[in-house]
C-alpha cells in the first residue's frame, strides 16, 4: 500500500510531506518507546507513536522510516514538524488510539514485518 | 591510515533535544559517500544509541568517527560515572535510566545490547568516576 492509503485508512491529517504520499510502505511498528523501536524494528516503513519529542524524528531518520503517525490526537510542536520536513518524512496525525490505529492498518493489509 | 576520513563531534550533556545530531550528520555523510545502505543503517543505529547514552548517563563527551574503504570505526568517549558492572549492563532490559528518561521514550535497557548487535566489533573500557570509552567497528 502507499502512504496515501495509510492516510485514507486512518482519515489522518497531513502535518508535512504532502508531496510524498505515493511512496510504497510494507510494514509498520507501533510504540511509545523509541528504545524498543530501535531494538526491534528491522525494515519498517511506518511508525505509529504517541510520543511527541524530537527524538521520535531522529529515531525515524536512523531507521529510514518513511511515514510517522502521531496517534491519540497528539499535536507535535512546530519545531518537530519542521525537523521532519527537513528530512523528507511524511508526518500524519490521527485521533485514533494506538490499538485502533494499528488494527485499522493491519486490516487494510499492512503487516508487522519480520521478527 | 591513508584514505581515512576523520570526524569529531562534541556531545553536550543534558541537551536531550540535540542528542542525535552527530549520528544524523554521520549518516548523511556516509550516504553521500555511497556506503552500502546496510552499513549506513548499522552505523546510524549503533551510534545514535551511544549518543543518547552519553546524554542520559554521562556528562557528554566526544565521538570520533574514522571512515576507510573497509570499515567505519566509532569511538565514544565520555566523562561520566562509568559502568559498575558491564556484564549486567549488556543484558537485554537492564536499565539504570531514571523515570524521566523513560517518559522521553528511552531507557528500556536495550541500548548497549543493540549497539553490540548492530556492529561487527565492540569494546567497552570503563572506569568508575572517570568515564567510559566504547569502540565500535562496522565492516563495509
Amino acid at each position: 500500500m502507499t502512504v496515501r492509503d495509510v492516510k485514507d485508512t486512518l482519515k489522518a491529517r497531513i502535518l508535512t510531506g504532502e508531496g510524498l504520499l505515493d511512496q510504497e510502505v510494507r510494514s509498520a511498528c507501533g510504540s511509545d518507546m523509541m528504545s524498543d523501536v530501535l531494538a526491534f524494528s528491522k525494515d519498517h516503513s511506518v511508525l505509529l507513536t504517541g510520543l511527541c519529542n524530537p527524538q521520535v524524528i531522529r529515531t525515524a531518520e536512523m531507521l529510514d522510516i518513511v511515514c510517522l503517525i502521531f496517534v491519540r490526537g497528539k499535536k507535535p510542536d512546530p519545531s518537530i514538524i519542521e525537523m521532519a520536513a527537513e528530512r523528507g518524512l511524511v508526518v500524519l496525525a490521527t485521533g485514533h488510539r494506538m490499538f485502533s490505529a494499528c488494527g485499522m492498518l493491519y486490516e487494510a493489509g499492512l503487516r508487522g514485518g519480520a521478527i | 591510515m591513508e584514505d581515512a576520513i576523520r570526524l569529531t563531534y562534541q556531545i553536550s550533556p543534558d541537551d536531550f533535544t540535540r542528542a542525535g545530531e552527530a549520528s544524523s550528520d554521520v549518516k548523511k555523510k556516509l550516504k553521500q559517500m555511497g556506503v552500502s545502505p546496510e552499513a549506513v543503517r548499522k552505523v546510524s543505529i549503533a551510534m545514535y544509541e551511544g549518543e543518547i547514552n552519553m546524554v542520559i548517563h554521562a556528562k557528554g563527551g566526544e565521538i570520533r568517527v574514522e571512515i576507510t574503504p573497509k570499515r567505519i570505526l566509532m569511538v565514544l568517549d565520555d566523562v561520566g560515572p562509568g559502568i559498575p558492572d558491564v556484564e549486567l549492563a549488556m543484558k537485554d532490559g537492564y536499565s539504570t535510566a531514571p523515570d524521566e528518561v523513560r517518559s522521553l521514550g528511552f531507557g528500556a535497557g536495550m541500548g548497549l545490547p543493540n549497539m553490540k548487535k548492530y556492529t561487527d566489533r565492540m569494546e567497552i573500557e570503563t572506569k568508575l568516576g572517570v568515564g567510559t570509552k566504547i569502540t565500535m567497528v562496522v565492516d563495509i
